[in-house]
């Protein structure tokens, strides 16, 4: 791969866990995000994927540091984030951005969309006077398909649709280089989720955007996605580029998740197996000893339950399974 | 694009404002309130020309005379004209109210927006502080107030204003709390705006309903504590006219002539009830939800 345009280096996010009473003790953490490594090339999109909760919000905010990672490293077009001034930082900001994944709360409701979508374009100073300003809104606001003409308005007058396009076209203000999407479309209606889908397929082509796309399941980014990552309790299993991660997945965990993907041809999906994942999720606080996806894996075996597996390099994938460690017995799956 | 604006809704932007606004009006006791404020304010301003008499011409044939065509409310125990007093006076309370809680406003709420945002030490300092303040009952903070700075009106707008300014300061705290931690806030952080812009332009905004209900509400408490401060003394001094000094005068006289209490105590009583319709109206109004949130503070006679 060429120089990516990010790179996150073994990133971390641990929240602390106070005890309740009278004092306050720090007795544990959630480990919500527990060592994530990965790049993202220029122009491509890498999906990120997962079930609730095992960190995916967490990662994409620690990336752009919205929030104060615990450890690790992210590399932006080879400035190191942590290195950076607050000042440098908010600067950098203009090349970053995000789509939230809930686009109820990610408007603030007391400024009209125009305002909130002129906001970056302040912070930043790209519009020399009122004028020039007005027009970029409205550019921007036809660019995700509303009409200029609702600038003035309200968040809580649009639909759920709508109001994540103007998330759309906030990110978009500053030109940005990179945008993490959080599952932009999970919280819109099925009806409404293929428009906004194509509005940001369209703007990448367009603006030659890069994107981590961050979704819940495997079908909401497999047309979209060039790679995808996989990633189960705060850690990173397989990374594979989208048609051998399908054609091929070999982490047991991507395998489940695929065998729950929906197959359109009726014939096929009646006779292939379904692989039915047993147990929950373990707790973030107090993942398990060894490989953290342990307990609910069906080819358990002996190292699994002792030593983390590293995401290592298995025919075009990298992998975090003790399957397809070189240094363990080769066991066929 | 398939989702389209729903039409109906498109005529006209509906701002959170008029929505407001026409749940307000929609509330008898809070349009009462309006009502009798408008008129007290019109009356705080032109008192002196609406006044029949001039509030210190003294005719003592005439004292302790009761109410009747040629004086509405009566007289005093030197024959000045108790209505033309009453009104007059309603200037007074006024001013120390708005001041006041002006004051309070000014002081308190930036406090509670900066140790809600920032936390940490700053928010641990600034609350200490104002939970010292708050601890004493309202009205003998005022007095001791008042006694370290001496009697007066702008001394009672100080000493009114420190008292109710911890109030303003819990309440943004609280609400800045709950504010900052929206993810809306986080989208204005990941545009690259900084912590004074998001403090102005986001969070304010958005904790603005309980202050606001909060402002209504310490009126009436204001202008009830400048009242209790004046019967005591401490507030408008003689020859001056002020509510609480005229209830105070009139308790030596109650049995010969009650309208000299009375009167000024109906205008403290309609005064307080107007204001705290009005803000009752306006918490109902703004977000029911908000009602345990908003503290008052009742102990203030
Ligand atoms: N501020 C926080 N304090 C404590 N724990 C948190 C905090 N934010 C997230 N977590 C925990 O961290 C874990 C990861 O959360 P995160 O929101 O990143 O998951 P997610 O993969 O985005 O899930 P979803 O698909 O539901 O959005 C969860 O267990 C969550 O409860
Ligand atoms: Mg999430």
């Amino acid at each position: 791969m060429a120089e990516p345009l990010v790179s996150v280096r073994d990133l971390q996010v641990y929240f602390p866990v106070h005890s309740t009473g009278a004092i306050r003790r720090h007795v544990n953490d959630v480990k919500a995000v527990d060592g994530v490594s990965f790049e993202v090339a220029r122009g491509e999109t890498l999906g990120l994927v997962g079930e609730s909760g095992c960190g995916k919000t967490t990662t994409g905010l620690a990336l752009l540091r919205l929030i104060e990672p615990t450890g690790g490293e992210v590399v932006f077009d080879g400035d190191v984030m942590e290195n950076l001034t607050s000042a440098q930082l908010r600067n950098l900001r203009k090349r970053m951005a995000m789509i939230f994944q809930d686009p109820y709360a990610s408007l603030d409701p007391r400024m009209s969309i125009g305002k909130i979508v002129a906001e970056p374009l302040e912070v930043h100073g790209l519009a020399d006077s009122r004028t020039e300003k007005n027009h970029r809104v409205g550019e921007l606001l036809e660019m995700v398909g509303l009409s200029p003409d609702y600038r003035n308005r309200y968040p809580h007058e649009f639909s759920g649709g709508q109001r994540q396009r103007v998330g759309i076209a906030r990110a978009l203000a500053t030109e940005p280089d990179f945008i993490v999407c959080d599952e932009p479309i999970a919280a819109l209606d099925v009806s409404i989720q293929a428009g906004v889908m194509n509005l940001l397929e369209d703007l990448q082509r367009e603006l030659g955007l890069t994107y981590l796309f961050i979704a819940h399941d495997l079908s909401a980014v497999q047309h979209f996605s060039d790679r995808i990552a996989v990633m189960y309790l705060g850690r990173i299993v397989e990374v594979a580029d989208r048609v051998s991660l399908y054609e091929q997945p070999k982490h047991p965990y991507t395998q489940a998740l695929l065998s729950a993907v929906p197959v359109p041809d009726p014939a096929v999906e009646r006779s292939r197996q379904r692989m039915v994942l047993e147990g929950d999720v373990p707790s973030p606080i107090d993942p398990p000893l060894g490989c953290n996806f342990n307990p609910r894996c069906p080819q358990v075996f002996e190292p699994c339950t002792e030593f983390d597996p590293s995401l290592t390099a298995a025919a075009g994938h990298d992998v975090a399974c003790h399957l397809y460690d070189p240094s363990e017995p080769v066991l066929d799956g | 694009m398939s989702d389209h604006l729903d039409d109906r809704l498109a005529a006209k932007p509906v701002s959170r404002t008029r929505e407001t606004l026409q749940t307000l009006m929609a509330n008898k006791l809070a349009v009462a309130g309006l009502i009798a404020l408008t008129i007290l304010v019109f009356v705080g301003i032109f008192g002196e020309t609406i006044a029949p008499y001039g509030i210190n011409e003294i005719d003592i044939p005439n004292r302790l005379t009761g109410p009747s065509g040629t004086h509405w409310f009566g007289t005093d125990d030197l024959g000045r004209d108790v209505f033309s007093r009453v009104i007059v006076a309603a200037r007074v309370s006024l001013q120390v109210g708005f001041i006041a809680v002006g004051f309070a406003l000014v002081v308190g709420v930036p406090i509670g927006l900066v140790a809600g945002y920032y936390r940490g030490g700053i928010d641990s300092f600034l609350m200490r502080m104002m939970d010292v303040l708050f601890s004493f009952p309202a009205i003998l903070l005022a007095i001791a107030i008042l006694a370290v700075l001496g009697p007066g009106v702008g001394n009672a707008m100080i000493a009114i204003g420190l008292v109710y300014t911890p109030i303003f300061a819990r309440i943004t705290r609280g609400s800045v709390l709950v504010v900052s931690e929206e993810v809306y806030v986080r989208a204005a952080r990941s545009i690259g705006a900084g912590n004074r812009r998001i403090i102005a332009r986001h969070i304010l905004p958005n904790v603005m309903a309980p202050i606001i209900v909060q402002t209504t509400l310490s009126l009436a408490f204001a202008i009830l504590s400048e009242a209790a401060l004046s019967f005591l003394g401490l507030g408008v001094q003689p020859p001056n006219p002020a509510w609480g000094r005229m209830l105070a005068e009139g308790r030596n006289f109650f049995q010969q002539a009650p309208w000299m209490g009375i009167f000024p105590g109906l205008a403290i009583l309609v005064t307080v009830m107007a204001f705290n319709f009005v803000g009752d109206g306006l918490r109902d109004a703004l977000d029911p939800k908000q009602k345990s949130v908003i503290e008052s503070r009742g102990q203030s006679v």
